[in-house]
């Protein structure tokens, strides 16, 4: 204390401080202040490092910095057969594991140019909108967390944790389900399987009236959100925006309904658009998608006709234990896609699918061997992070998080 | 079926000396075109008003390891107007390997260049921002190449130093 009052009492102390120092009151609020946020904080929905230059509160300009979730997956693709590399699909976006392994068996069945048998197509597309709603409540409570409201995330996952117990008795994993075959899927849908999903379907109406009433009623929710990150259509298409984003901002764009993949052209179901294109527009968008996906299962349910689950074609599509044990021809080509993997044509394919993220793409080049030449991975959350800078500039630093959270990135994805 | 036809022959309009090959392996149509013409063919694909393709989805590249002309880059543009995607291919022959940027026409293609440029080390001339995307600054190989091992390079990401 002495020698700080020792100081301030010094003249010739004090000038000297303020050489040092080099800097006044003036300064400080004059500059601009760059500040990091991420890759470890727990707004940013994995590990997404932001750079971000203030004037006060305001945002000036944001850098969002990519890679520390990076694990190459498009260069161990190369490295393996397009059966192997079922498992890795799922830690792309692992909030929706299902939708991942439905869209790259179907690039590879359109690369091959085989089918799979209707019951498979049908079971296929039950998972993945049960995994739509599942990735959909997570952004969605995790997005209300983001904000504030915690009570959210407990209720979204309560309804998460039943679509997970269906996984379980589908798949064997709750998590990491590898669910889907080349040509198939790996286990029938059983009656409990149906049970549980119908169950949980009747309850789910209930539950998602409950958490409308427990949101749209706080007024602090709505007016964090409302008019902030205000993203134009013509700027949607023009930065490459997809899905619920893109949606959002007025465009009426859906995989399912462009380019019908699957049976989707025999469901009936409609595209919810928002035309405000802000915070609160895409987290409406979320909750209409997910009541468009029950209205699916409920058709997809009743239509769901018996037969096989996996196509009988020995030679690209591995058989059934029981075929490979009698019969001789199934039992040399399992050896050979086992050993040297499915040799498709030459050739390169574009296949897309309706993520929750967006529009999930497999560009695949084959030279004909067992091993994919390349395979790009075209990720919905690569493309709407790329927007970010653009709905930040001029926001509030409290924004950037509502921001962030609404255009919901998944970094296992957007890294790849 | 028309939709197809319908592009191919706005193209071979305007382009035909410079289409090297037209494809529609399993209904993806796609053009190989020449180096030079990238621009030009992106702001016609996109202006042209029967076409529209005013969505730029993906670029990328492919290395083909020993070929001559080593690297094709690859861009994938849709239009809302037909409902259609069509799928442009480029070899590229200068080493080392340089294209046109199309950021200018296609805003969205901005970091998917930059992912390109990470991965294949394929410089995008006159593109704003080209920087590394996911590897560090300063990591000197191009992970995506053929000639890249899968277990990466010992020594090419060093560990920072440990405070004493």
């Amino acid at each position: 204390m002495d020698r700080i009052s020792q100081i301030y009492n010094d003249e010739k102390l004090l000038k000297k401080l303020h050489e040092d120092v080099n800097l006044t009151i003036e300064d400080v609020l004059e500059h601009e202040m760059v500040i990091n946020m991420g890759p470890q904080h727990p707004a940013t929905h994995g590990v997404l490092r932001l750079v971000l230059r203030l004037d006060g509160e305001t945002v000036l300009g944001v850098v969002p910095e990519l890679g520390y979730l990076h694990r190459g997956y498009e260069k161990m693709a190369e490295n393996m057969s397009y059966i192997e590399y079922i498992p890795h699909t799922d830690r792309l976006d692992y909030t929706a594991t299902m939708c991942n392994n439905v869209g790259y068996v179907l690039a590879v069945e359109k690369l091959i140019g085989i089918e799979a048998p209707k019951r498979a197509q049908y079971i296929r597309m039950i998972v993945a909108e049960l995994s739509r709603i599942a990735a959909h409540l997570i952004a969605i409570g995790t997005f209300a967390m983001d904000v504030g409201a915690v009570t959210m995330v407990m209720w979204t996952f309560r309804e998460r944790e039943k679509i997970q117990n269906i996984f379980d008795r589908l798949a064997g994993a709750r998590f990491t389900t590898s669910y889907t075959r080349i040509g198939g899927v790996s286990e029938d849908m059983d009656d409990e399987a149906i049970v549980l999903t119908k169950k949980f379907l009747n309850e789910f109406d209930d539950a998602l009236m409950d958490m409308d009433k427990l949101m749209l009623s706080n007024r602090i929710f709505i007016d964090r959100l409302e008019g902030i990150g205000i993203l134009s259509k013509e700027d949607a298409i023009a930065l490459g925006v997809t899905g619920p984003n893109l949606r959002a901002s007025g465009v009426e764009y859906d995989v399912r309904r462009a380019a019908p993949y699957l049976f989707y052209n025999e469901i009936d179901f409609n595209i919810p658009t928002q035309t405000e294109g802000d915070c609160l527009a895409r987290y409406f968008l979320r909750g209409d998608e997910v009541r468009e996906s029950v209205k699916i299962l409920n058709q997809c349910l009743d239509k769901m006709p018996q037969g096989e689950i996996r196509a009988n074609d020995p030679k690209t599509v591995l058989s059934q234990k029981a075929e490979i044990y009698t019969k001789m021809e199934e039992l040399i080509h399992d050896f050979m896609i086992i050993n040297y993997g499915i040799n498709p044509p030459a050739g390169d394919i574009y296949f897309s699918v309706e993520n929750p993220k967006g529009e999930l793409g497999f560009y695949i080049v084959s030279n004909g061997t067992g091993q994919p030449w390349k395979l790009k991975i075209h990720s919905p959350s690569f493309c709407n992070l790329q927007v970010l800078s653009q709905l930040c500039k001029g926001a509030m630093i409290s924004d950037v998080v509502a921001i962030v959270g609404s255009l919901d990135p998944v970094m296992g994805e957007a890294d790849k | 079926m028309e939709i197809k036809e319908l592009i191919t022959q706005k193209v071979k309009e305007k382009f035909n000396e410079a289409i090297e090959e037209i494809s529609d392996f399993r209904n993806d149509l796609s053009f190989t075109v020449k180096k030079d013409i990238i621009v030009q063919l992106a702001k016609f694909l996109k202006e042209e008003p029967e076409l529209e393709f005013i969505a730029c989805k993906d670029v990328t590249a492919i290395d083909w390891g020993t070929r001559k002309k080593r690297f094709t880059v690859v861009y994938h543009v849709y239009s809302f107007k037909l409902n259609y995607q069509i799928r442009i291919k480029v070899n590229i022959d200068v080493e080392p390997p340089a294209i046109e940027t199309v950021t200018s026409i296609w805003a969205s293609a901005n970091w998917y260049e930059r992912e390109t440029y990470d991965m294949y080390g394929i410089k995008f001339i006159n593109h704003p921002d080209l920087r590394r995307m996911y590897m560090p600054e300063g990591f000197e190989y191009y992970p995506l190449r053929k000639d890249f091992p899968v277990l990466g390079i010992e020594g090419s990401l060093p560990l920072p130093n440990k405070a004493d």
